[in-house]
C-alpha cells in the first residue's frame, strides 16, 4: 500500500492526528472466503474531498473490498468507521452509495421510471431532479426509452445518474469506467470531481488502465493474499 | 422515508406488471386450467363435483401461487435490485413485505375475484361460497408470506425449480388443511369459525415474522 498521487501528502494514512475524522476509515480490515483469505488486513482512510483508487489485478478482491465496505458482506476482522463513528447498518445506508457490476435497472421500465424508483428507495439529493440528472450523464432525450433498449454504456450512464441523485456523501464505485467510451470516462471523472468539491469522497476500483480523476487521490494497491 | 420507499416500490411493480401483463396472467390461467380439467374429468357426476369443489379450488389456487413464487425475488436478484434494497436506508424486511403484498395482489387477488365463477364451473354449493372466500382471503396472503421465505432461501441458486415446491409444501400443508377444512366443516353444518380464526392467527404471525426471515435469507443468499 502506498500513498501517492496528485495533491496527496505523504503522511501515513491511519495514525496521524487530523482535525476532523476521515469520512471513511478502515482498521485491520480482512475478509476470507471458506477460510481462504481474500484480502487484508488493510488499513486506509479517505477524507472528505478525496478519492481512493483501489488498484490490483483481476481476482485480488477489489470488488469484495467494496462489498464489505458497503455492508453487503461481513468482514472477518477489523472495523470500519464512517465520520469517526462505527459503521452501523443505518449509518452506512445514509452515508454510502454503491455502484456495482449489476446495474439494478429494470429492463421493462423507462430510464426515468428507473430513476424515480431508485430515488424513492434511496432518497434524493436536495435540488436534484431525475430529468436533470439524465441530462448530466448525456442521456437527455432518452427519458421514455426502456432500459432494455439502452446499450451497456448507456445503462452504465443511467446508473451514474442514480448515483448523482443519491444523497450519500461516500461513493463506492466498482469499475466505474467499464463499458464507457472516452467521453464517458471523462464524465465519470467530472462527476467524481464535482462530488468531491461538494465535500464527498469516492472509492474507485480499476485494474489500472484508466486515467484517474484529477483530484486529491490516494492509492490502495491490492495484492494477491499469500 | 419508509412510506416513500413503499410507494415507489408499489408504483414500480404495478408498472412492471402492466408491461408484462401476459406473464402476470399465467397463475390465473393455470388455476383456470386445473379447474376446467377437473370439471371435464368429473363432468357427468354433479354430486361428486359439488363435494370436492371447495378442495379443488383451494388446491388450484395453492398450486398457482407456487408457480408464481419463483418470480418473487429472482428478477430483482439477477439485475442487482436486491443489492440496492439491502443498501437502502429502509429495513430490507419492510421492502420484502411490500414486495410480497404486491405479489399477492397481482397473483392471488385475481384468483380470489374469479373464485365465484370457477365455483360455478365446479358446481360449488352457493352456501359454501362465503366460507370459501373468507378462507381464501385469509389463507392466500399466508401462503404468499410463507412462500416469500422459501423464495428468499432459494434466490441464490441459478435454477431452483422443484426445490421451491419441495421446501414450500410442508409449510403450505397446514394452511391447506385449515383452509379447505373450514369449507368442509361448513358443508357438514359445523362451525367454520375455529379454522378461520386459526388461519387469521397464522396470517398475523406470518405478517410479522415472515418478512424478517425472508430478509435474513436474502442477506445470506447474496453474500
Amino acid at each position: 500500500m502506498s500513498d501517492c498521487g496528485p495533491g496527496s501528502d505523504s503522511r501515513p494514512m491511519h495514525d496521524s492526528p487530523i482535525p476532523a475524522p476521515p469520512l471513511l476509515a478502515a482498521r485491520g480490515l480482512a475478509f476470507a472466503r471458506n477460510e481462504m483469505p481474500v484480502f487484508g488486513p488493510l488499513d486506509f482512510a479517505v477524507d472528505a474531498g478525496e478519492a481512493l483508487l483501489v488498484q490490483g489485478d483481476n481476482g485480488v478482491g477489489k470488488t469484495t473490498l467494496l462489498r464489505v465496505l458497503a455492508g453487503l458482506l461481513r468482514a472477518d476482522a477489523g472495523d470500519i468507521a464512517i465520520d469517526g463513528r462505527p459503521a452501523k447498518p443505518a449509518l452506512r445506508a445514509r452515508a454510502i452509495s454503491y455502484l456495482g457490476h449489476l446495474p439494478a435497472l429494470k429492463a421493462d421500465l423507462t430510464a426515468l421510471e428507473n430513476l424515480d424508483f431508485l430515488c424513492g428507495l434511496h432518497g434524493r439529493r436536495r435540488g436534484q431532479l431525475p430529468g436533470h440528472a439524465l441530462g448530466i450523464v448525456g442521456l437527455a432525450g432518452y427519458q421514455d426509452t426502456l432500459a432494455r433498449q439502452l446499450s451497456a454504456g448507456q445503462k452504465k450512464r443511467l446508473s451514474l445518474a442514480r448515483l448523482w441523485l443519491a444523497p450519500a456523501p461516500l461513493w463506492l464505485l466498482d469499475e466505474p469506467y467499464a463499458n464507457l467510451d472516452l467521453e464517458g470516462i471523462n464524465l465519470v471523472n467530472r462527476m467524481v470531481q464535482a462530488h468531491l468539491r461538494d465535500g464527498g469522497a469516492a472509492l474507485l476500483t480499476t485494474h489500472g488502465a484508466y486515467a484517474a480523476p484529477p483530484v486529491r487521490t490516494r492509492m490502495l494497491e491490492l495484492r494477491r493474499a499469500a | 422515508m419508509m412510506l416513500t420507499a413503499a410507494r415507489a416500490l408499489m408504483a414500480r411493480d404495478l408498472r412492471l406488471l402492466w408491461r408484462r401483463r401476459g406473464d402476470a396472467l399465467q397463475p390465473a390461467l393455470f388455476a383456470l386450467l386445473v379447474v376446467v380439467l377437473f370439471a371435464l374429468a368429473l363432468g357427468a357426476e354433479a354430486q361428486v363435483m359439488a363435494k370436492v369443489a371447495a378442495a379443488v379450488l383451494w388446491l388450484s389456487v395453492l398450486l398457482a401461487g407456487l408457480l408464481a413464487l419463483d418470480t418473487l425475488f429472482r428478477g430483482d436478484a439477477e439485475d442487482g435490485s436486491l443489492e440496492q434494497w439491502m443498501l437502502a436506508p429502509v429495513p430490507l424486511a419492510w421492502l420484502v413485505l411490500v414486495r410480497t403484498c404486491m405479489h399477492w395482489t397481482t397473483t392471488a387477488l385475481p384468483l380470489l375475484i374469479a373464485t365465484p365463477v370457477l365455483g360455478e364451473l365446479l358446481r360449488l354449493p352457493r352456501d359454501q361460497l362465503p366460507v370459501l372466500l373468507a378462507s381464501l382471503a385469509l389463507g392466500t396472503p399466508l401462503l404468499s408470506l410463507l412462500g416469500a421465505v422459501v423464495a428468499a432461501l432459494t434466490v441464490g441458486m441459478r435454477r431452483s425449480g422443484i426445490l421451491v415446491a419441495l421446501l414450500a409444501l410442508p409449510l403450505y400443508v397446514p394452511v391447506l388443511v385449515f383452509g379447505a377444512g373450514s369449507v368442509a366443516a361448513a358443508a357438514q353444518g359445523l362451525d367454520p369459525t375455529g379454522a378461520l380464526l386459526l388461519l387469521a392467527a397464522g396470517l398475523v404471525l406470518a405478517l410479522v415474522l415472515a418478512p424478517l426471515a425472508a430478509a435474513a435469507a436474502i442477506r445470506i443468499a447474496l453474500s
